[in-house]
C-alpha cells in the first residue's frame, strides 16, 4: 500500500485539478447530447427501412449511443497535454528525477487527467437521457439500465478495463509525443482510428459482414464495442468472458510495449529548455 | 490599396508562414483530410447494411455529405480569425489594434491565419463528390454545375455567419463558446443526412432555425432532378441557398452591435 501511495497522490492531484472545469463539461454535455440526438434520429431512420438486418434492437442502440456519448472522455483520441508540455519544457527532467516508477507515474496522471474529464459529463448524460428523457414521456429514445445483474456486474469488470485499456494506448501516445517533441501528428492519426475501431462511429456489428472477425479482434474493440455490448447483454456468458479476456490481454499486452517504448525512448531523451 | 487586394495580402502572408514548414504542413493536412473523411464511412457502413432509407440511395446521400462538406470547408479557411475571436483578440486586448487600424475589422479577421491543412477536409469531400457522381449518375451539365457553385456559396456563407455569430457573442462573455461546435460541426453532421429522416420538429429546425436545409437538401434535390417528398414548390428548390446569406447578413448586424458595446479588457 505504501509503495502505491505516490502513483495514488499523483492521480488525485490531477483528478481534483481537472475536476474545476465546470464550463467545459457543461459545454461538452451540451455537444454531446446534440451529437447523440442526431445520430439516434438516423438509427431510427435506418431502422424504420429495414428493422430485419440490424444486429441489435433500436432500443439497444439508443442505449448504445447515449452511453458512448456519456463516456466519450474515456477514448483515448488525444495525448495527455501535460506530457508534450512537459517534454518541451524540459520539465520532464524532474519525473525522471523522482524516485518512482516513470511509466507508473505518467500513467497515474494520465488516468486521473481522464477520469476527470469523464466523470462529471458521464453524471450529466446520465442525469438527462437516463433520468430526463423517460420522466418526460421519451423513454424509447432513453438510456436503459444494464440487462440484468449478471450484465451490471460483467459491465463494471469491463468499464475497469477500458479505462486500463484506453489508459495503455494513451501511454503509448505520450511515448511518442516524447520521443517526436509534438502532440499534433499523433493526436491526427489516433483519432480516427480510435473512432472507428472503437465501435464509436457506428457499432462493429454494423460494419459488412466480411471484416467482422478482424473488427472484433483487433485492441481499440474493447474501448467502446465490448464493454457496451456486455451492458445491454448482446454479449453474454462465455461470449462475454471470451470479451474481457480479450481485453485483459490487449491491456497487459499494451503496457508491456508501453514500458519497453518508453524505457527506449527515455534513455536517449534530449532534455529541452535551460 | 483596395480591400480585395490587401486581403490577397494577408493570405499570401498566412501561407508563405506555413510554407516554412512543408513536411508539417503536408502532414497535418493528411491527416485532417483521414480525421474529416471517418464520417462517410460510417454513412456507408450504414447504407450498406440498411440499404436505402427515405428513398435515398448510398450515392444521393454522399452528394449532401460533399457538398455540406466543402461548404464547411471553404467557411473553416476563411472565418479562423472569428473561431478563436474570444481567446485570442477579445480575452488579450488584441480587438484594440485591430480597430486601430483604418480597415474593416471583419476583414482584418477573415484575414488571419488561413490554414493550408482545411484543404484536407475538401480533398476527401471533392473525392467523395466524384464517387456521388459515379454512383448515381449526376450528368453535369452547365446547369447543375451552376447550381452546385451556387449551394456551396450559400453553405460558404451560413457557415461563416455561425462563426461570426460565436465571435460577437464573445463580447459578452469574453470566451470562446464551444456551443457553437454544435452548429458548426454539428452542423456539418445533421446536413449530410437527407432532411426528410428526420423528425419533424428538426426538420423545421434546420429549415427556419439555421438554415442548413436550405444550403443542403432543398438545392440537392434540385440538382438530383427530384420532387421534395415534403412538399416544397420545385420552383423554390434553386433560391434557397440565398438564405445562408441572409443569415450572414444578420450575423454581422448583430456582429456590430457587438462591436459597438465592446470595451477593452486593458492593455
Amino acid at each position: 500500500m505504501l509503495a502505491a501511495r505516490p502513483y495514488l497522490a499523483a492521480f488525485r492531484a490531477r483528478f481534483q485539478l481537472m475536476l474545476q472545469y465546470r464550463t467545459a463539461a457543461l459545454a461538452g454535455f451540451a455537444t454531446q447530447c446534440w451529437w447523440g440526438g442526431i445520430r439516434i434520429m438516423v438509427f431510427a431512420a435506418f431502422y424504420g427501412a429495414n428493422e430485419a438486418a440490424a444486429p441489435m434492437s433500436l432500443r439497444d442502440a439508443v442505449t448504445y449511443v447515449w452511453l458512448g456519448q456519456a463516456l466519450l472522455a474515456l477514448l483515448p483520441w488525444l495525448a495527455d497535454p501535460e506530457v508534450s508540455q512537459a517534454v518541451r519544457t524540459g520539465g520532464v527532467g524532474y519525473d525522471r528525477l523522482r524516485p518512482l516508477d516513470a511509466y507508473g507515474y505518467w500513467y497515474a496522471r494520465t488516468l486521473g487527467w481522464m477520469l476527470a474529464r469523464a466523470l462529471p459529463r458521464a453524471a450529466l448524460m446520465l442525469l438527462g437521457a437516463g433520468i430526463v428523457l423517460p420522466l418526460v414521456g421519451l423513454d424509447a429514445w432513453a438510456w436503459q439500465p444494464p440487462a440484468g445483474v449478471t450484465a451490471a456486474l460483467l459491465f463494471i469488470v469491463s468499464l475497469a478495463l477500458m479505462i486500463a485499456l484506453a489508459t495503455a494506448v494513451l501511454m503509448l501516445a505520450n511515448v511518442v509525443v516524447a520521443a517526436s517533441l509534438n502532440e499534433r501528428g499523433v493526436n491526427a492519426v489516433l483519432a480516427p482510428l480510435v473512432i472507428v475501431f472503437s465501435g464509436q462511429l457506428v457499432p462493429l456489428n454494423f460494419f459488412p459482414q466480411s471484416v467482422q472477425p478482424l473488427l472484433h479482434l483487433q485492441p481499440f474493440a474493447g474501448l467502446v464495442d465490448i464493454p457496451f455490448r456486455i451492458y445491454f447483454a448482446n454479449l453474454a456468458g462465455s461470449v462475454a468472458l471470451q470479451s474481457l479476456a480479450l481485453q485483459a490481454g490487449w491491456t497487459l499486452a499494451l503496457i508491456a510495449l508501453g514500458r519497453i517504448a518508453m524505457e527506449r525512448v527515455m534513455r536517449r531523451l534530449e532534455m529541452q529548455g535551460g | 490599396m483596395n480591400a480585395l487586394a490587401l486581403y490577397g495580402r494577408y493570405v499570401s502572408a498566412s501561407l508563405r508562414a506555413q510554407a516554412q514548414y512543408p513536411a508539417a504542413t503536408l502532414m497535418l493536412t493528411v491527416g485532417h483530410c483521414a480525421a474529416t473523411s471517418i464520417e462517410i464511412l460510417g454513412v456507408y457502413a450504414l447504407f450498406h447494411r440498411f440499404g436505402p432509407v427515405g428513398g435515398w440511395s448510398f450515392g444521393e446521400a454522399a452528394l449532401f455529405y460533399a457538398l455540406v462538406n466543402i461548404a464547411f470547408s471553404v467557411a473553416d479557411l476563411l472565418t479562423r480569425g472569428f473561431e478563436v475571436f474570444g481567446p485570442e483578440f477579445v480575452r488579450t486586448g488584441a480587438f484594440d489594434r485591430v480597430l486601430l487600424r483604418p480597415r474593416a475589422a471583419a476583414l482584418q479577421l477573415a484575414g488571419y491565419e488561413v490554414r493550408l491543412t482545411r484543404f484536407g477536409r475538401m480533398i476527401q469531400a471533392g473525392a467523395v463528390l466524384v464517387l456521388a457522381s459515379r454512383l448515381v449518375p449526376i450528368d453535369w451539365d452547365a446547369a447543375r454545375v451552376a447550381l452546385a457553385a451556387w449551394t456551396i456559396a450559400g453553405g460558404v456563407a451560413l457557415f461563416a455567419g455561425i462563426l461570426v455569430l460565436q465571435a460577437t457573442l464573445a463580447f459578452w462573455t469574453l470566451e470562446s463558446l464551444e456551443v457553437a461546435n454544435v452548429l458548426t460541426y454539428g452542423g456539418v453532421q445533421a446536413a449530410q443526412y437527407p432532411l426528410n429522416i428526420y423528425a419533424a420538429w428538426f426538420r423545421r429546425l434546420l429549415t427556419f432555425g439555421v438554415p442548413l436545409a436550405s444550403v443542403a437538401y432543398y438545392p440537392v434535390l434540385a440538382i438530383l432532378n427530384r420532387p421534395d417528398p415534403l412538399g416544397a414548390p420545385a420552383w423554390l428548390l434553386p433560391f434557397t441557398p440565398f438564405a445562408g446569406f441572409a443569415f450572414l447578413a444578420l450575423s454581422f448586424v448583430a456582429w456590430r452591435a457587438g462591436v459597438a458595446r465592446y470595451a477593452s479588457t486593458g492593455s
